[in-house]
């Protein structure tokens, strides 16, 4: 006990958060890195550390060569300290259990064509946790393969300025389980946050925007949930494809742009859940593609080019409670049946009445319009929108419908414009 | 001294006579159609059909005020009834207004006026009336309701810059069949055929081109073809405005790419003046040779 105390008095530096770590440790189990010793590179130190020490690296540039950590430690820069790849390597990798990497800025890692180079790489370990780094003008930011228990958090990525060749990912996780990553900030890189082969994955209150690709992408990784994230203004907005049991929930997927840009694009997801979320000014806001027995509900579809895309092989989607509002088409789709319920919506362009007063409409109403069918299938007609001539053959579809899907009606839209409980992320500066 | 007989709303002595001239002389030209010009456009700010249809456009503008919705919201709900409405409000005037006027012209042609000075004349009194009932009927609930902020202005601008070339445009197309035809009832069947020319068939051919052909890269094709519509020109100028996100697609990027740049801009300006001087002038050569 008496070395207990001379530790708390000898090094007042470390941080409150560590004294735990402090009640069992010696002396000797805290390491100090620094340009003026007593270790000059964190390898140096690391090779001195025991499992469970912890090495604080104190402000300044590091070059040296890609630190492997073997031991379960924890590394914790301190404002200003830097590792710096020289454009030409990994940084640091984590081949251990139960490794914290915190507060450290990485640096400049290059780019490379046969590699996946990544700033931070952890590989087959349990229980790591980084969080609060900062990474610059690097390839891939954290790349986790097979791991499991891992908490990423509070991290800012910004890639290096330049095309999607020259870019990899912001967050990469691969064959992965319960891993949770929050309010992470992530900019230009190619996706921003990857997920493949993960299975209880949850990505909460990310901010990832100005990606090259997509700013959420993911494959194969069922029963994981992305929440209150914010992908905005990315080049492909967010592809997900091939999952089941997703749980998406109060996300805002905004300025989405471009020829293939999609505020969310669904492909082969089934039984899945996407509630209170947000769509804003894509280019295309939520398309569904071969994507089966999911509940649409609570979001808002506001000013998008296409509200909600769905083709002839996405079935038995429930949509249900949401507004769509300054869409240019709500609904599309290229199929004339739909075996999917639209029921309870707003639609800012529903003119019917409701004689009984039960907030619901009493004539039904079919989002899906004669010109977006068309659109779909020649996307050149686009230049003939508004014409004095496509209102006429949307009025007349609606009195006898021939092209667009008799099935596909809302039977009960709402009268009023519904209370959603958005609670997309704060915007961050 | 021009006597207001012929003119049903020109109120006795409407004109002062002081830019006139002393019978014997010819008076300049430029007098010549100002002075007309002031006298149509004074009779007309008075007609009660002129009036109505400014109370309409500005009744549409409320009320899409009204129901709610942002400014960029009104303005694309405005695109339609622009893009119908002020070809067919003032072509179908134009034509009634000239016969009505058939007998003041015909006075002002006895007097020792040249004739085009006095078409000039005319088709300016008629145009800049009918434009500012326009521009009048939807630009000021929009700015009493102050709904038009700094993102929306160029859309704005740009729906009030169509309409009022659709009207000069439609106004010149209506001259053109009115002064060649001494029937007003068969003169407004030709406006209205036109009309429905230019408003409905011509896109119907359109989009029977572009479904037909969908397999091939109809973009150029079809620029090429909005172009010599001056309704489907216009229409393209404020798509390029109001549904920025819909056209993201591979049409809309060529689309932008063209009236994006310079080029693009000055070519759409030079055709939408060219479908306002070509009528004009073939209007102006029909009245010309025409035996009153």
């Amino acid at each position: 006990m008496a070395s207990l105390a001379l530790v708390a008095t000898v090094l007042p530096a470390i941080p409150i958060d560590q004294c735990a770590a402090q009640t069992y440790a010696r002396e000797d189990r805290t390491f100090v890195v620094s340009s003026a010793g007593p270790y000059t590179r964190i390898a140096d130190a690391l090779a001195a550390a025991p499992a469970h020490a912890t090495i604080t690296v104190r402000p300044g540039r590091y070059r040296e060569p890609t630190v492997i950590v073997r031991r379960p430690v924890t590394i914790s820069g301190m404002p200003g300290a830097e590792l710096d790849g020289e454009g030409a390597r990994e940084l640091l990798v984590v081949a251990a259990d139960s490794v914290t990497v915190r507060g450290l800025t990485f640096r400049n890692t290059g780019r490379s064509q046969v590699e996946d180079r990544a700033a931070l790489r952890v590989t087959n370990a349990l229980h790591c946790t980084i969080e609060r780094n900062t990474f610059i003008d690097t390839f891939f930011g954290i790349y986790l393969a097979k791991v499991e228990g891992c908490r990423i958090h509070a991290n800012r990525l910004t890639g290096p300025a330049g095309s999607q060749m020259l870019t990899g990912n912001g967050i990469h996780l691969w064959s992965s389980r319960d891993v949770t990553i929050t309010d992470n900030v992530i900019r230009r890189h190619r996706d921003g946050i990857y997920f493949e082969f993960v299975r209880h994955g949850a990505a909460i209150g990310n901010e990832s925007a100005g990606m090259h690709r997509y700013g959420l992408h993911f494959m194969f990784s069922d029963s994981c949930r992305y929440e209150r994230n914010r992908f905005v203004e990315n080049t492909s907005g967010v592809a997900v494809m091939y999952t089941n049991h997703v749980v998406m929930r109060g996300n805002d997927f905004s300025r989405n742009r471009g020829p293939a840009a999609y505020g969310l694009l669904l492909k082969e997801i089934s039984d899945s859940e996407l509630h209170d979320n947000r769509f804003r000014d894509n280019s295309i806001g939520l398309h569904l593609e071969g994507a089966n027995r999911n509940q649409i509900a609570g979001n808002r579809f506001e000013g998008n080019g296409w509200g909600v895309r769905m083709m002839a092989d996405a079935q038995d989607n429930l949509v249900e409670g949401n507004v769509f509002a300054r869409n240019t088409f709500d609904v599309a789709t290229n199929s004339r049946s739909s075996t999917s319920t639209f029921r309870g919506n707003w639609w800012d362009r529903y003119r019917g009445y409701d004689l009984d007063r039960n907030g619901r409409g009493d004539v039904p109403f079919a989002p899906v319009r004669l010109f977006a069918t068309v659109a779909t299938d020649a996307p050149a007609t686009v230049l003939l929108l508004r014409s004095v001539l496509v209102d006429l053959l949307d009025l007349a579809e609606r009195v006898v419908p021939m092209i667009t899907p008799e099935g596909l009606v809302d039977a009960a839209p709402l009268m009023r414009t519904p209370q959603l409980r958005l609670v997309a992320a704060t915007e961050r500066p | 001294m021009i006597a207001p007989i012929a003119l049903p709303h020109v109120a006795t002595s409407p004109a002062p006579d002081h830019a006139m001239p002393t019978p014997g002389s010819v008076p300049p030209a430029r007098l010549v159609v100002l002075h007309t010009a002031r006298l149509v456009g004074r009779d007309l700010v008075r007609n009660r059909w002129l009036l109505s249809s400014a109370l309409g456009f500005a009744l549409v503008t409320e009320l899409l005020i009204r129901l709610g919705g942002d400014g960029l919201r009104i303005v694309a709900s405005l695109v339609n009834v622009v893009l119908a409405a002020t070809p067919l409000v003032s072509a179908v005037f134009t034509v009634v207004y000239w016969h009505v006027a058939q007998d003041f012209v015909a006075l002002l042609l006895a007097q020792p006026l040249r004739r085009s000075a006095v078409f000039a004349g005319v088709a300016l009194g008629l145009v800049v009336p009918l434009a500012a009932a326009f521009v009048a009927g939807v630009g000021l609930p929009l700015v009493v309701h102050r709904s038009i902020d700094r993102d929306t202005a160029r859309a704005a601008f740009t729906l009030l810059g169509c309409g009022v070339a659709l009207t000069a445009t439609f106004s010149g197309l209506a001259l053109a069949i009115a002064v060649r035809s001494a029937d007003r009832v068969r003169a407004l069947g030709a406006v209205l055929a036109l009309w429905g020319l230019l408003a409905i068939a011509y896109d119907g051919v359109v989009l029977f081109i572009t479904t037909r052909f969908s397999d091939y890269a109809l973009e150029r094709p079809l620029l090429a073809l909005a172009a010599l519509n001056p309704i489907d020109l216009a229409r393209v100028l404020l798509l390029l405005e109001v549904d920025r996100p819909m056209l993201l697609g591979y049409t809309g990027a060529v689309l932008e790419r063209f009236f994006g740049g310079a080029t693009g801009s000055i070519l759409a300006g030079s055709v939408l003046l060219l479908w306002i001087v070509v009528p004009m002038w073939i209007a102006a050569r029909g009245f010309a040779r025409r035996d009153l």
